[in-house]
Parts: C-alpha cells; structure tokens; sequence
C-alpha cells in the first residue's frame, strides 16, 4: 500500500491547499481555481461502477489550470475499458461547464495501478458490494494466490471465498464465491 | 518503415486477430466462465493492439483506425498461429491460448527494457493485465496436459508461431468480417 500513503487522496497536488497554477482571469470575478476543478472531476462516477468516483479510482494523475484551460492528465486503467471514452467526455463536459477549454491527455504509461484507488474509493467499492483489489505485491498477482482464501467477502466478511473466475462482467473484475453467506461475489483484479 | 515500429506493428497485429478470434466464443463457449473469459481476453487484446497502433501511427500515421483496418490482408504481419479460426476445438484453442501467452510473456519482457520509455511504459501497463492472460492459460494447461489431443494441438501449433507475412485465405477471410461495416458506414471507428 505503498502509494496509497503517498497519495491518500489520490490528489497529491492540491494536498498543500496552495497550487501554484492557479491564475487570475483578470476580468473574471472569479478565476477557476485547481480545487473546483477536482470536486467537479470527484462528482464523476465511473460509468461501469458508478458507486466510485474518478477520482477514487485514481486515474486523474494531475490537474492544471490556466487562464482559461484546463489539463487533465489521466491515466486508463484497463486499456480495453470500453468506460474510457465515456470517462474523457464526461471529463471535459464538467470542465466546459466550468467556463474552461479542456485538454484531456490520455497517458498510456505504467502509472495506474490499482493502489492508486484511494481508502475512500476502496470503502465505496465495499460498500457497493465489490470486493477491492488486494495491494499489489512484487512480481504482481499469481494464480496461487487467486485461489487461496486470502480474499475477503464484501457482505459477510468471511475469508472463506473460492475463485469461481478469473474474468468477469468487465476486465477489472474476476467472480468470487463465498462459502460462508453462500453469495457470489465481484473481485477488483490487482493490476 | 524502422524495425522498431515494424516490431510494434507484428504485436498490433498479432493482437487485434487474436482479439477476434477469441471473441469467435463469444456466445458459444463450453462453459458460462469461458464465455466470459474469451470474451474479456479478447477485449483486452483489442485495447492493447489499439495502444500500440496509436504509438505506430505516430511514424507511419494516419491513425490506428486505418493502421487496423485500411491495409489490405496481405499487409498484416500477425503470426500465422492468431490467424486459424479455431472454433469449435476447444483443444486447438487452449493450445494456441498456451502457446501464444507464453511467448508474449517474452516479448513483453523485452518490451519493458526498451530504452524508448514510450514503449517500455506501455508494455509495463500490458504486461499488468496479461498477467491474468497468462494465469487462465496456466489453468487449462494443467488441466488438460495430458490429454493426448491437447499435446497434438501443440505440436501441430507451435511452429506456426514464427511464421509471418504469408497472405492466407483466413486472414482474408477475417479482414473481410472485421471491416465490414467501416467499408460500408462513412465515419465508422472502433
């Protein structure tokens, strides 16, 4: 959980409350402040999984702002997501609506993974009845692993859990069963 | 064309058939769980073909849509081995599954060392999820090892790994199905 403790929030520039990219409009009553444009982007759920936000989820590597544009840099997570583009529209309709020109930057790096989702969105996914993904180790998940019982159900609690499929509805979850409440299960894959 | 982007191109390539062919179980699998595994597999190729299309179409341009689907049949250079239409034979196709997934581990391997930080960046995302590829492949291998026509599959199989650009009616075949409706609907995409 490593990068979680760096990014807690999942916003790691605007953790100081002083952004250095904010700029006055000029004319403006107002200039559009790097905060409003992060509580815009939070109000975004996922279009798969809308119990979590963007910004849960972590793929909003970084917000810029200036005069009137606004820079999003985000990163896919799964990068066969059909969601992605339904996410980049929805991204810059809530920027346009802000009175700004957004730029959205799709980063096909290695920057995602699913330790980037933050505490809160790991409580929602719970919540949601989806199983959060497991830190990720070195070396990345094993099959050994998936079918051990170190997963947790997200109704009862219980570790008793069986892999009942790798793959899923969509690419970021696999199929789990509970012994214990005798429920099937989501699980968000480590990645 | 540098041998670079030539590289990129093959694993493109190789990734949208095999995407399509994966998809051909779409509905018809043995299993409800393989069903959705083939289906999910297939969608993660295509995604990953699109990425690197994208970092192709930078040198070759215009856009991973025509990269993917504008060149004729005999310009794609997928390995042999994705192009087989393999349904119904479940043997044949955990075969290939193996086979493929195996050798792509490598790849991807060499990818991430790649000192073009483009390209290692964008293997390192794939090999993310192609962990989960791998993990399903590992699955039926040790189910099904020795099953005698499981073994046949993969000798018949594995030499057609490296065997690249020789136009084939499959492949024409599949061209044809996969850019149907592009052909035919102005402005149709991914």
């Amino acid at each position: 959980m490593s990068e979680n403790s760096k990014h807690p929030t999942g916003q790691p520039r605007r953790t100081h409350g002083q952004s250095p990219h904010v700029l006055k409009t000029g004319t403006a009553s107002g200039a559009l402040k790097e905060e409003q444009v992060w509580d815009a982007l939070a109000e975004i759920p996922d279009p798969e999984i809308p119990v979590i936000s963007l910004v849960d989820l972590g793929v909003i590597r970084s917000v810029d702002v200036s005069r009137d544009q606004v820079r999003v840099e985000f990163t896919p997570t799964f990068l066969g997501c059909p969601a992605l583009e339904v996410m980049r529209d929805a991204m810059a309709a809530r920027i346009s609506a802000l009175g700004a020109d957004p730029q959205i930057e799709v980063i096909l790096d290695d920057s995602w993974s699913t330790d980037r989702i933050t505490p809160a969105g790991r409580e929602k996914l719970r919540a949601g009845g989806f199983a959060p993904p497991a830190p990720r180790e070195v070396g990345g998940p094993k099959l050994v692993q998936l079918q051990s019982n170190a997963f947790r159900c997200p109704y009862c609690g219980s570790q008793d859990t069986a892999l009942e499929n790798i793959f899923g509805p969509t690419p970021c979850r696999s199929v789990r069963y509970c012994r214990s409440c005798r429920q099937p299960f989501e699980q968000f894959k480590t990645i | 064309m540098t041998d670079q982007v030539q590289k990129i191109l093959q694993i493109a390539d190789d990734e949208l058939i095999l995407g399509w062919r994966n998809s051909e179980w779409t509905g018809i699998a043995p299993m409800l769980e393989e069903d959705v595994a083939f289906s999910s597999i297939a969608q993660n190729e295509i995604g990953h073909a699109r990425a690197w299309y994208e970092l192709a179409a930078r040198e070759l341009g215009p856009t991973a849509n025509e990269l993917a689907f504008d060149r004729r049949p005999d310009e794609y250079r997928c390995s042999r081995l994705v192009e087989l239409r393999l349904v119904p034979d479940w043997a044949a196709t955990i075969a290939r599954h193996h086979l493929y997934e195996t050798a792509d581990e490598e790849r991807i391997a060499a990818l991430k060392q790649s000192d073009d930080t483009e390209i290692a960046g964008l293997a390192a995302k794939i090999d993310r999820e192609e962990a989960y590829h791998r993990m399903h492949a590992q699955m039926w291998f040790e189910r099904l090892q020795d099953e005698p026509r499981f073994q046949e599959a993969l000798d018949e199989l594995r030499p057609l790994l490296d065997v690249r650009g020789e136009p084939t009616s499959e492949l024409a075949e599949l061209w044809e199905e996969m850019t149907m409706v592009r052909r035919s609907v102005a402005g149709a995409t991914w």
